[in-house]
């Protein structure tokens, strides 16, 4: 990997400066950024350490809404968030312990991997993502893979999620890299179901609004009985075809249904 | 240049590292604790997990001006202080938990932060934990067997899987 330098802010306000410097870089957990660094598909010049900010730690509740801190890793979620059981569970299925115990949910959503966990969980709980400048709702947040409406330079210092009465996440695992094949969070509120799919669609996460509409009608996997799923834009590639994933689409959305507490 | 100190195995340590340089790299090549091993440098097989203030990471994906002031720890650190081997480093020897032995240090740094967490993990725990831990060699069920025996298991029952 090219040389950078490396800098390590005392507070959320002076990451953002060094943020502004030429070809700066938030650093998370490392667990995507440096691998992607070894490869010299990412060169920036620095790299602003954003682990040891105690402001963006940590897994709190409060009137139903579950806050958790944009460098919280996914170890201390999966510890700590049973709160919102869905969740917790999720986190602890990213990866192995290793990676648990230094990526984070920031880092994860700032990546927005078509494969990863998190994004699902944050679309399919219709969650708000909190900056350093603002607040961006879940449904705009995700603009396709690897592409999100954060700004150049723009910290996730926190993720805000309402606590469903009952969901779950289910993941079908490619079992060499232990990211989704695909991947489905089903999160049943008051006012209606929420589902969203990540691994399958070549536009990254997104939700399945028909299974929604059955499912906020009947929350039982033999809503799905008469859906089905288009292959159209669904990934292809040596793991699974656009058929095969489209397959599994309902395959977990049914178990996720079955399987939500 | 940044300059770093930490304690590794329960010695301070500082040196001077350049940002890029990786937590495996200040271990294997400045401090000459070659037992972490680097198998893959691309994060997926955990030959080379260490414990920074006790926790397994993977020394190939932090670098080490991220452990500054950490306390880590390494299989140099593991056997006993009269220099015999510690009781997970003995159960992989008893066990045949290892034939080439280039995943071990791995193996038993994961083993050690499982334990330390769930004392009496069942067998499917065990497996669960060693997830990112690949071993070419070996099948894994011995190395299952010596963290079971580890723990102070009964090992009879475990199945071939
Ligand atoms: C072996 C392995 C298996 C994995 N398996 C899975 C899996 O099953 N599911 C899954 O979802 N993921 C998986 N991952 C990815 C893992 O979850 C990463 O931790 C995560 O994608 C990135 O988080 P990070 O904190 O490590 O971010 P980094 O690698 O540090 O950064 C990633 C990107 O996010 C930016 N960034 C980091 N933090 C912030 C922030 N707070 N605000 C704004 N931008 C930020 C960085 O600049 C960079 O562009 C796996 C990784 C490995 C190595
Ligand atoms: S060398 Fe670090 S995971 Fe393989
Ligand atoms: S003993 Fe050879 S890789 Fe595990």
């Amino acid at each position: 990997m090219y040389n950078f330098d490396f800098v390590s802010p005392g507070s959320v306000a002076d990451a953002v400066s060094a943020l502004q410097a030429e070809e700066a870089q938030a650093l998370g957990g490392g667990q995507t950024l440096l691998p992607t660094m070894k490869q010299r598909l990412a060169q920036p010049s620095t790299l602003v350490s954003l682990s040891g900010l105690s402001e963006m730690l940590g897994v709190s509740s409060d009137g139903g809404v579950m806050t958790i801190g944009g460098a919280t890793t996914h170890a201390t979620v999966a510890a700590e968030a049973g709160a919102y059981p869905a969740l917790a569970g999720l986190a602890s299925h990213i990866g192995d312990p290793a990676v648990r115990n230094r990526g984070t949910l920031g880092g994860s959503l700032a990546n927005n991997d078509p494969a990863a966990c998190y994004p699902s969980a944050v679309l399919g709980s219709g969650a708000t993502v909190v900056t350093n400048a603002r607040e961006i709702a879940a449904d705009d947040y995700f603009q396709g893979m690897f592409t999100t409406a954060l700004e150049e330079g723009e910290i996730i210092t926190a993720v805000k999620f309402p606590i469903p009465e009952k969901g779950n996440y289910q993941k079908f695992l490619q079992p060499a890299s232990r990211f989704a094949l695909v991947g489905v969070f089903v999160a049943k509120y008051a006012d209606g179901v929420r589902v969203a799919v990540t691994g399958a669609s070549e536009d990254g996460v997104h939700r399945w609004s028909e299974a929604e509409a059955a499912l906020s009608a009947n929350f039982s996997a033999a809503a799905l009985d008469g859906l089905s799923v288009s292959a159209d834009g669904m990934i292809t590639d040596l793991h699974g075809t656009d058929a095969y994933r489209a397959h599994l689409v309902k395959v977990m959305t049914g178990r996720a249904v079955a399987a939500a507490a | 240049m940044n300059k770093v100190s930490m304690t590794v195995n329960g010695r301070t340590v500082s040196a001077d590292v350049e940002g890029r340089t990786l937590l495996s790299s200040l271990l294997r090549d400045d401090l000459h604790l070659t037992g972490t091993h680097v198998g893959c440098d691309t994060s997926q097989c955990g030959a080379c997990v260490v414990h920074v203030d006790g926790k397994a990471v993977k020394a190939c994906t932090m670098l080490a001006a991220e452990a500054d002031g950490a306390d880590v720890k390494t299989i140099e650190g593991m056997a006993n202080a009269d220099g015999s081997l510690g009781v997970i480093q003995q159960a992989f020897r008893d066990y045949h938990g290892l034939q080439c032995g280039f995943c071990t240090p791995g193996m038993v740094m994961s083993a050690a932060a499982l334990l330390e967490e769930n004392p009496k993990p069942s067998e499917a725990e065990v497996r669960d934990y060693l997830e990112g831990n690949i071993c070419r060699c070996t099948g894994y069920h011995n190395i299952v067997k010596a963290i079971l025996a580890a723990s102070g298991q009964q090992v009879e029952a475990v199945a071939a899987e």
